[in-house]
């Protein structure tokens, strides 16, 4: 019997969604934050959540976080409504708040090491710094870090409770593009070994490269869910077919294109077929919003 | 529990990282007992007795309680709001950590400030002044439980106090004058019992006051008791008006203290 429990405890985990929103509101004064949004996030999953500053996605996480209490609406994560988290749910989730918390005259070790003492199953903090690249930096007070050093030390106090479901608030905000490329690595890794991420971010590259699930949030709404291959309709929308003296729109561009071939008896001059990029249709729905 | 002494070690390593607290909260005092020590130490307050006070043996007493109010009050609320505004208290709130760790880290921390801080003082005080330390065991118990009754008050009373500054910029704009007046009216700086009679009563609400009286019940003698205002050390009214304070600042605490800044929601 208790054997029987036991399974089916791990079998709801295992199936239970790690995060359920329905109907999620939330205002300041009179300006509504988050309007009726509904959300899942599967286990394993890296799910992105994109949109524009001011959209809604930093008042989400952190209601999803227990930072924030909601208007209205039902929040589950990993199975428990955050407003009710206690210090059990937060052994299973870590986070990555938007603004680094700085702990300026404490090393790089220190810090990280201080962070592993309040978790019961805490990853050996030499080995958590080792996993966001910091080693060479592990003897240096925090202060002296830069800006993708400091982020990354905000990754390792994430995960070093090795968490089930970690939230990344726009984590490569102010990044270079090298930075933010061996960010990407270190997220990467992180979802390869199961752990279920969600994200925000503004950089439609970043849920794009990252993203399992791509969701675009403006003024407070959850606009469109999908993969970042078909959002908005992109594998689908009508391409444009264009050569030296004219272009054309069609659902069909290869039969244009053997027209064209046929015309010019072979090869097709300045020949370009284009769909709209991710960026075109994240830009139309947050501009039609 | 091991906890907590974690918490309050990972305080003071900070603290000692920054030079301006260890400058301005742990060797202020010191500096004050220099200068105070320097100006009066020929001053004798009770010519033909025996044994005969000096002027710095009073102020002793007030630059020990300034040590106390600068070790719990002034570190704290001036501390606290510049973790709040660095997202540090947020961060811990997204952790397990029990709440209370983080105060108790804080509670670990000045306590060990607070003796350092006496410690250094007196040896000071007793090396380059003449100040002569309690004589008798009675005393030196006052000086115990004043000083403990005293920082619990003022530890409680800074946590609580560190809601008042709404920016970690603007906390110490906030907190210096109000210790500064503080340590004015209430035998710091001055004679107590020189002051203008509505400054003592002003003063006789707060518990610096009292610390003061308490501590020169400890370091001056006897006789002395007779020029206090009540001309008693009111030794009995001194821990009572402390722990009501302890009390107080632990309402205040509970009522008023934020995790978060006004821009988090």
């Amino acid at each position: 019997m208790k054997l029987l429990t036991a399974c089916l405890r791990i079998l709801a985990q295992v199936t239970e969604s790690a995060i359920s929103v329905t109907g999620l509101r939330k205002s300041y004064g009179g300006m509504k934050a988050v309007d009726r949004l509904d959300l899942t996030v599967q286990r394993g999953e890296v799910f992105a959540l994109l949109g524009p500053n001011g959209a809604g996605k930093t008042t989400t996480v952190e209601i999803l976080e227990g930072f924030r209490k909601r208007d209205e609406g039902k929040v589950q994560v990993l199975g428990v409504d955050p407003e009710r988290g206690d210090a059990e749910w937060r052994q299973r989730i870590g986070i990555v708040l938007q603004g680094t918390g700085e702990f300026d005259e404490l090393t790089v070790a220190e810090v990280v090491t201080h962070f592993a003492r309040f978790y019961r199953n805490a990853a050996d903090p030499t080995e958590v710094v080792e996993r966001v690249g910091l080693t060479e930096k592990a003897g240096s007070r925090t202060h002296t870090l830069s800006g993708g050093q400091k982020r990354r030390l905000d990754v390792a106090l994430g995960i070093v409770n090795k968490p089930e479901l970690l939230f990344l608030d726009e984590p490569t905000t102010g990044f270079d593009p090298a930075a933010r490329r061996e960010f990407w690595e270190v997220i990467r890794q992180l979802a390869s070994a199961g752990t279920t991420i969600l994200l925000t971010t503004h950089y439609l590259e970043e849920a794009e490269e990252l993203a399992d699930r791509v969701g675009v949030i403006n003024h407070g709404k959850l606009l469109e869910v999908s993969t970042p291959a078909l959002l908005g309709g992109r594998n689908t929308a009508t391409a444009t077919v264009s050569w030296r003296d004219g272009s054309e729109e069609t659902d069909r561009p290869t039969e244009v294109v053997q027209r064209l071939a046929a015309e010019f008896h072979g090869e097709v001059p300045d020949l370009t077929v284009t769909r709209p990029t991710l960026e075109d249709v994240y830009l139309k729905m947050i501009g039609d919003a | 529990m091991d906890l907590a002494l974690a918490q309050g070690g990972i305080e003071l390593k900070q603290f000692f990282r920054t030079r301006e607290s260890l400058v301005f909260t742990l060797l202020f005092p010191i500096m004050l007992m220099v200068i105070f020590g320097s100006i009066f130490q020929d001053i004798v307050l009770n010519p033909g007795q025996t044994p005969e006070v000096t002027l710095s043996q009073y102020f002793v007493t007030g630059m020990i309680a300034s040590g106390l109010l600068a070790t719990a009050f002034q570190n704290l609320a001036i501390t606290i709001p510049i973790e709040r505004d660095r997202g540090v208290l947020k961060r811990y709130m997204g952790t397990p950590m029990p709440k209370w760790v983080y105060f108790a880290g804080k509670v670990v921390s000045v306590a060990a400030l607070a003796v350092l801080a006496t410690v250094l003082l007196l040896i000071v005080a007793t090396t380059f002044y003449g100040i002569s330390l309690p004589s008798t065991g009675q005393k030196w118990w006052t000086f115990v439980w004043v000083t403990i009754l005293s920082l619990i008050s003022f530890t409680l009373l800074g946590i609580a106090f560190s809601t008042v500054a709404r920016t970690g910029r603007s906390a110490p704009a906030v907190v210096t004058p109000v210790a500064l007046v503080l340590q004015f009216i209430s035998g710091v700086f001055f004679e107590y019992s020189k002051l203008p009679t509505w400054m003592q009563q002003l003063a006789a609400i707060f518990p610096l006051k009292w610390t003061t009286q308490g501590l020169r019940s400890v370091f001056l003698p006897d006789s002395f008791a007779a020029n206090e205002v009540a001309a008693s050390w009111e030794l009995g009214k001194t821990a009572l008006v402390l722990s009501a304070w302890c009390v107080i600042g632990l309402v205040l605490c509970l009522v008023f203290f934020r995790w978060t800044t006004k821009r988090d929601g």
